[in-house]
């Protein structure tokens, strides 16, 4: 049934086109790389030029979270909240090296990664990454979520 | 009044409280017996010495190599532009001295902190509970006995990334 | 441990529990505050602290006193360039040593730059969160301007770990007049728009004028310091009081305000900007420009490593003194190198040994080895020492514990936001929640700092 096909790859092209220049985004701040975050939204390196400047403060209404700072085991299950509000379909950008990997922290109070507690899609690295990596990362995920397929087996006959 | 004057004056007024003074990179040290902690800073507090600002209290881990914790204090007296440091040491197996708050209203936090990082007890404490670390840590994290990587995840971390 | 907290046992029972954070837009840095709410009305509040402790004593305990350099950028992590300060410093009291006069002057223009940026965020996160977008832009836009300056410095616009013990690690940029005047004059541009914007409108003031006051004695008894204590009328500035590098012969004014409450703690922060913008100025004019260097042919890098297989090498090797390396004769000038002591032994190390040195000759490689590996490396002697700065927050403190091995046996910071924050319970009393938000927002609250 390749008619069905065709309509359903210009959908998703049109679907990807659609979120990726829409992502509204939920900053969960809490460190150092929130500075980096806020040069990033503002006027000088301007993540609104990428359709990602609107900053949502409550997670049912983000599909991009990002998530600035070091996570620390007391802040776990908040993170863990936060994502699980969030609705369907959701990203998750790993923004600087703490929450990539627990960064330069490697003891009892740090998770070692945000990945042990939440599906990431994109990381950035550095300690803080500078806005034009922030901004690559964005850009990467752009591109995932471009090129993100869709589930159309209810438009199949069976 | 001289750094030297002072510290004879601070001395003359608490008495016994004063085990012996010491000397750290030019700065005077007062080592205080624990049991007259709060009654020494009291009066330290008042005129004429007049420390207004409890600067910082802290303790450090000598309990392997001496068997004590010494909390350490730091008093900052405006008028005079002088700070003054006062230490105490407690006994390794039970640490407990009487609090401060009342005198300062930085002590309740200041106190939740040493007692979270130490496990040392401040008697007449108004909310002695963990500040830093969270509800269900077991063990005070700044004890040389605690291990440095002893992570106690709160929520099932997924170990296998 | 208990798990209620104190206001869930003491609530009334009709009035509601509400929770501010520890992830909220108006939270900078993570806190979470509990309030008991009867309608809009404040009834009582309490804090908890501590989401963001990343164990930074307990780690530096555990590395060497080069190595822990890192961790203090990250402490109060808007103006990182004070806590290294502050922890060189102690340092150096410590050992005993003294950084040189160039190296002096530099640390004081970081200083400065740092305390800007400090409060050019503290301020844009005050006033977006209040409503005033514009400046949050507007005062970003400055901030740039400020973080060029160091990056080209330092190679870092944030955690540099520029200031060292001993000195600082390079030389300014070529060029550094024009880019700091260029900074300079954007930040007085933008203050003076902010300042038109927010100091007599009616809004900002009725959302901070009378809000979040605190008195004198109260202030003092929290331990306040830095611009929230002067904001109630007391004049103690670390630089002044106990002036350290070279701030006594600097002039500069310190503003206060009168009331303690959140627009006066707006005010003093916008003339301590202007301030600081003035002692960048007086210290700029007294950095002299970096002698050239002394003449001689110059030798490529390649080459002088590979002729000192053979032989120690003569003349000049060209490196950049700006962080490529460093040129010998303009390192004197930039970090207090050893003590005197015999080259190589560990009693004479307190700063990286000259590249030029570590890649020709064996004692330079040899010194190098020795600073760096574990076991070895900078040694002060047994006792504690404490030194504080003024940072931008306040009396900023290292309490340092050494028992004459690698590593500290306890490193503690004094934190001036620890003792702000412990007053917000009491600031916000019978308020109500809308004045949350410029209360705390004024007291730039750090959350490195706060929970180390």
């Amino acid at each position: 049934m390749s008619g069905i096909d065709f309509v359903t790859t210009r959908l998703e092209t049109a679907i990807g086109w659609g979120r990726k220049f829409s992502l509204f985004h939920y900053p969960f701040i809490t460190a150092c790389c929130g500075m980096e975050y806020m040069s990033t939204a503002c006027a000088h390196f301007d993540i609104d030029r990428f359709g990602a400047g609107l900053t949502r403060f409550s997670p049912r209404q983000a599909d991009l979270l990002l998530v600035v700072g070091t996570i620390t085991h007391k802040l776990a299950p908040v993170l863990k909240t936060v994502y699980d509000q969030m609705l369907e379909p959701k990203w998750v950008i790993a923004f600087g090296a703490c929450t990539v990997s627990g960064g330069i922290y490697q003891n009892y109070a740090v998770v070692q990664g945000i990945d042990r507690i939440i599906p990431v899609d994109i990381y950035i690295p550095g300690c803080p990454p500078r806005p034009e990596m922030v901004l690559d990362g964005l850009l990467k995920l752009q591109d995932k979520i471009q090129h993100q397929k869709q589930d159309w087996r209810w438009a199949r006959k069976p | 009044m001289g750094q030297e004057t002072l510290i004879e004056a601070i001395r003359a007024k608490l008495g016994d409280a004063v085990e012996r003074v010491a000397d750290s990179f030019g700065d005077p040290v007062l080592i205080l017996r624990p049991a007259a902690v709060r009654a020494a800073m009291a009066a330290l507090r008042e005129p004429p010495f007049d420390y207004a600002v409890l600067l910082d209290l802290t303790c450090v881990d000598f309990a392997a190599s001496e068997g004590r914790f010494e909390l350490v204090y730091h008093l900052f007296s405006l008028g005079r532009n002088v700070r003054l440091r006062l230490k105490a040491s407690l006994a390794a197996a039970d640490p407990a001295v009487e609090t401060l708050v009342g005198l300062w209203k930085n002590a309740e936090w200041l106190e939740r902190e040493v007692f979270d990082m130490f496990g040392v007890r401040f008697e007449g404490h108004p909310y002695l509970r963990r500040i830093l670390t969270y509800e269900g840590f077991e063990g005070h994290a700044l004890r040389k006995s605690y291990p440095w990587r002893l992570a106690q995840p709160r929520i099932p971390l997924k170990d296998d990334v | 441990m208990d798990p209620l907290m104190r206001i869930q046992r003491e609530a009334r029972p009709e009035s509601m529990l509400l929770n501010m954070g520890p992830s909220h837009p108006a939270m900078h840095g993570t806190l979470r505050i509990v309030l008991e709410l009867d309608g809009e009305k404040i009834l009582n509040s309490e804090c908890e602290i501590g989401y963001l402790h990343r164990g930074f004593e307990k780690t530096c305990e555990n590395k060497t006193w080069f190595n822990l350099l890192i961790y203090t950028d990250r402490l109060n992590y808007v103006s990182p360039l004070i806590n290294n300060l502050g922890y060189a410093m102690a340092m150096e009291k410590m050992l005993g040593v003294t950084a040189p006069e160039r190296a002096q002057l530099i640390r004081v223009l970081m200083s400065e730059l740092s305390r800007v940026s400090d409060h050019l965020t503290c301020l844009a996160a005050m006033a977006m969160e209040n409503g005033a977008f514009t400046v949050f832009l507007y005062m970003m836009k400055a901030r740039e301007f400020l973080w060029d300056v160091i990056e080209f410095t330092t190679g870092a616009r944030m955690t540099t770990s520029y200031i060292r013990i001993g000195g600082v690690r390079a030389d300014l940029h070529p060029g550094w007049q024009a880019s700091l005047t260029t900074a300079v004059r954007e930040t007085r541009k933008v203050l003076k728009d902010v300042s038109g914007l927010l100091d007599k409108n009616s809004i900002f003031i009725g959302r901070t004028r009378g809000v979040g006051a605190i008195s004198k004695e109260d202030a003092l008894s929290y331990g306040w310091t830095g611009p929230c204590l002067r904001s109630t009328g007391i004049p103690y500035d670390v630089r002044k009081a106990s002036p350290y590098l070279i701030y006594d012969r600097l002039s500069f004014e310190v503003p206060v305000g009168e009331l303690g409450d959140n627009y006066d703690r707006y005010i003093v922060r916008m003339r301590e900007m202007e301030q600081s913008l003035r002692l960048l100025e007086q210290v700029a004019a007294l950095i002299p420009d970096a002698a050239p260097l002394a003449g001689g042919p110059v030798i490529e890098p390649a080459e002088a490593i590979a002729g000192s297989r053979r032989q120690r090498t003569g003349g000049r090797i060209r490196l950049s003194p700006n962080l490529e390396g460093y040129e010998k004769e303009r390192l004197a000038g930039l970090t207090a190198l050893d003590k005197p002591a015999a080259l190589g032994s560990p009693a004479s190390l307190i700063a990286v040994p000259p590249k030029e040195d570590t890649y020709t000759t064996m004692e330079g490689l040899i010194s190098h080895f020795l600073f760096f590996m574990g076991g070895k490396g900078i040694r002060p002697p047994k006792g504690d020492v404490y030194f504080s700065v003024e940072g931008g927050n306040g009396e900023v403190g290292f309490y340092i514990v050494s028992d004459g091995t690698d590593r500290p046996y306890r490193l503690h910071l004094r934190a001036p936001c620890f003792h702000i924050v412990s007053a917000l319970e009491q600031l916000i009393k019978g308020r109500l929640i809308a004045d949350v938000v410029p209360t705390f927002g004024s007291m730039n609250m750090i959350g490195g700092e706060l929970d180390r």
